[in-house]
């Protein structure tokens, strides 16, 4: 099995455990990765705002370096994951404004046909992987614990673009993945929530609400952590916790935030250096005492 | 088939346990839609049931609430999709809105922020020849908005108005758009700044997309509030740290190809802002302990001049 790597910018920046993490899962299970150097960063949505032209046309020479090598793309972020594929979406969609975006693209011997996948890790070790298969790498169950699962906005919506049509399931993996590391995934109604994390630094208030609300009713409801696919909201309810909690419950910061490659390598018994929790500013401890 | 409909009641009147949930089981033809099989309850099971609807064709926008958890018409919902095996369905009222009782919330908060954005065409000028003249093309651009019904259910499931009922929403900021891009209105400036505004305007979407999810009429509002945004900072409204977020962010993309996370951080708070910049300190230096502060010198893509130089091709050519 082989994809083109796109790990994104944070995975390289601010959550450099979830670069190391998925890096020493995939070697366990033997899925090989061309990252894809020369590719641009997806804008987020926030590039989108200014200059969607420019978004859409780094994604789709992106989506056309794939092509060339004739690979599905990987992707370790719900924000890249959704951008990209809503950049297909809308290629696919209208092919008079794929013809502009190659025209953009020509000079440097781009042209996407439109046959790329774009595919979170996620859903690679569920549609492409096989979770029997997965299991079968698990030294360690973690059967004391109990994750509430937090997908991303960008994973799960808009469901158009994301294949939701053809593969409704897909709301679903998560918590297919924390069973099969044999612990319990707990009904979080907010599991499709908002993290608050685009607007933190526009209207830190309402974002701190966010991760206020999200980690305390998830708390309340008995997890012990919170698994997610993306770093970004990682960043927001893992950073901003503290304050969130105190400003907002008066309480403190409780629920450790754990990327989903994370707590598969910790079912794998990998090395903790490339597991990463000693980077988390909510400490993970109790997690790892309890396995 | 049998249908089982859990029902969020709620009665104002009682004055304890005035909420609860309420079971009815029903037989109702195969191509029922939720709302035939409510009706079917006030009508034949419990006249005390409260719902809105009126023309069951998904055209007046009455019958919004939740059905296991999402907001939908419940007149455009068939039973059989949702519940092919006579599964319970949870039948609750529409989201961040006061519930006046059983399915039927107080609309009023929604129509206030819908006449806050002025709906109507204001010109400056008198029509040469008795009426305005608007193009058919320009009309058509305007379809999407235009086929707004008003039934509330992006409000209802709106993840900012959640934590901040300040904010004015998906369905009012859609409903602007309608009038910022319709040729006829020469307000488009007054109607930018106005929604530009820092406290619950157009900057505080999370661009979550849960209104672009449940609109039933493919309104897409967080995509006209990203049009808004663009349009705002053409016409020069840049006073917002939502400008200087995307601002930041497509700087750092374009000269570097990637994002810078420590750039878009001080440059959204704004370099000048030296209470914004304070508050950073603390989660930085969690950051910096804990190994993770993203780094001073940012990643840079490989051949990331292609970037810079497609930018400036999309420059050159608008």
């Amino acid at each position: 099995m082989k994809y083109a790597f796109y790990p994104g910018c944070v995975a390289r920046g601010g959550t450099p455990e979830l670069l190391s993490s998925s890096m020493a899962v995939l070697k366990e299970l033997d899925i090989e990765v061309e990252e894809l150097t020369k590719a641009g960063c997806t804008g987020a949505g926030v590039l989108q705002e200014k200059n969607p032209l420019l978004g859409d046309t780094i994604n789709v020479r992106t989506l056309a370096m794939a092509e060339e090598k004739n690979l599905s793309i990987m992707t370790l972020c719900s924000t890249c994951q959704g951008v990209l594929s809503q950049a297909n979406h809308k290629v696919k969609k209208d092919s008079k404004y794929l013809a502009k975006i190659n025209d953009l693209l020509k000079e440097e011997g781009y042209e996407y046909k439109g046959t790329t996948e774009v595919k979170h890790l996620l859903w690679i070790l569920v549609e492409d992987y096989g979770l029997d298969k997965l299991e079968s790498h698990f030294t360690t169950k973690l059967s004391n614990l109990k994750f509430a699962p937090f997908y991303g906005c960008y994973m799960v919506r808009p469901s158009e673009a994301l294949g939701f049509d053809e593969k409704p399931e897909r709301k679903m993996y998560l918590e297919k993945v924390i069973e099969s590391v044999g612990a319990e995934a707990i009904e979080f109604p907010g599991k499709f929530s908002c993290c608050g994390f685009p607007v933190l630094f526009i209207n830190q208030k309402n974002s701190l609400k966010m991760v206020s609300n999200n980690t305390g009713s998830a708390k309340d409801l008995g997890a012990d952590a919170m698994v997610t696919p993306c770093p970004l909201c990682h960043l927001n309810l893992d950073g901003y916790q503290g304050k969130a909690r105190s400003n907002n419950r008066g309480d403190k910061a409780d629920l450790p935030i754990i990327h989903m490659p994370q707590m598969i390598a910790l079912a794998m018994g990998l090395e903790k250096k490339d597991i990463g929790l000693g980077r988390h500013i909510v400490s993970a401890k109790e997690v790892v005492n309890k396995i | 088939m049998e249908v089982t409909l859990n029902v969020k009641r709620f009665d104002p009147e009682k004055p304890k346990n005035n909420t609860w949930i309420q079971e009815y089981v029903m037989d109702i033809h195969q191509s029922s839609t939720v709302l035939d099989a409510l009706i079917h309850v006030r009508e034949e099971m419990d006249g005390t049931l409260a719902l809105r609807c009126a023309c069951r064709a998904s055209i007046c926008g009455s019958c919004g609430m939740k059905v296991n958890g999402e907001a939908k018409l419940v007149c455009k919902t068939r039973v059989e999709e949702l519940s092919p095996n006579g599964e319970k369905l949870l039948i609750e009222p529409m989201g961040n809105q006061p519930v006046i009782k059983d399915l039927i919330v107080d609309l009023s908060a929604f129509f206030a922020k819908m006449e806050q954005i002025s709906p109507f065409l204001q010109p400056n000028k008198e029509p040469e020849s008795g009426e305005f003249i608007a193009s058919n093309d320009s009309m058509e651009k305007l379809l999407t908005e235009m086929n707004c019904i008003m039934c509330g259910l992006c409000v209802s499931e709106c993840t900012v108005l959640e934590v901040d009922n300040t904010f004015i929403g998906p369905a009012a900021l859609a409903k602007a758009s309608r009038f910022v891009y319709d040729p006829r209105d020469d307000k488009t400036s007054e109607r930018l700044n106005c929604l530009n505004d820092e406290a619950g305007g157009m900057w505080d979407c999370t661009r979550c997309m849960q209104c672009v999810e449940v609109c039933p009429k493919g309104v897409s509002p967080m995509d006209r509030i990203m049009d808004l945004r663009e349009t705002a900072i053409e016409i020069g409204a840049k006073k917002t740290h939502g400008y200087h977020h995307t601002n930041s962010f497509e700087k750092s993309v374009t000269a570097n190809g990637r994002l810078d996370e420590s750039r878009l951080a001080l440059e959204s708070a704004g370099i000048f802002n030296i209470f914004r910049l304070l508050d950073l300190v603390p989660v930085g230096l969690r950051a910096l302990i804990r190994g993770k502060l993203p780094p001073f010198i940012p990643h840079k893509a490989k051949d990331n001049k292609k970037i810079k130089e497609l930018a400036k091709a999309i420059k050159e050519k608008e």
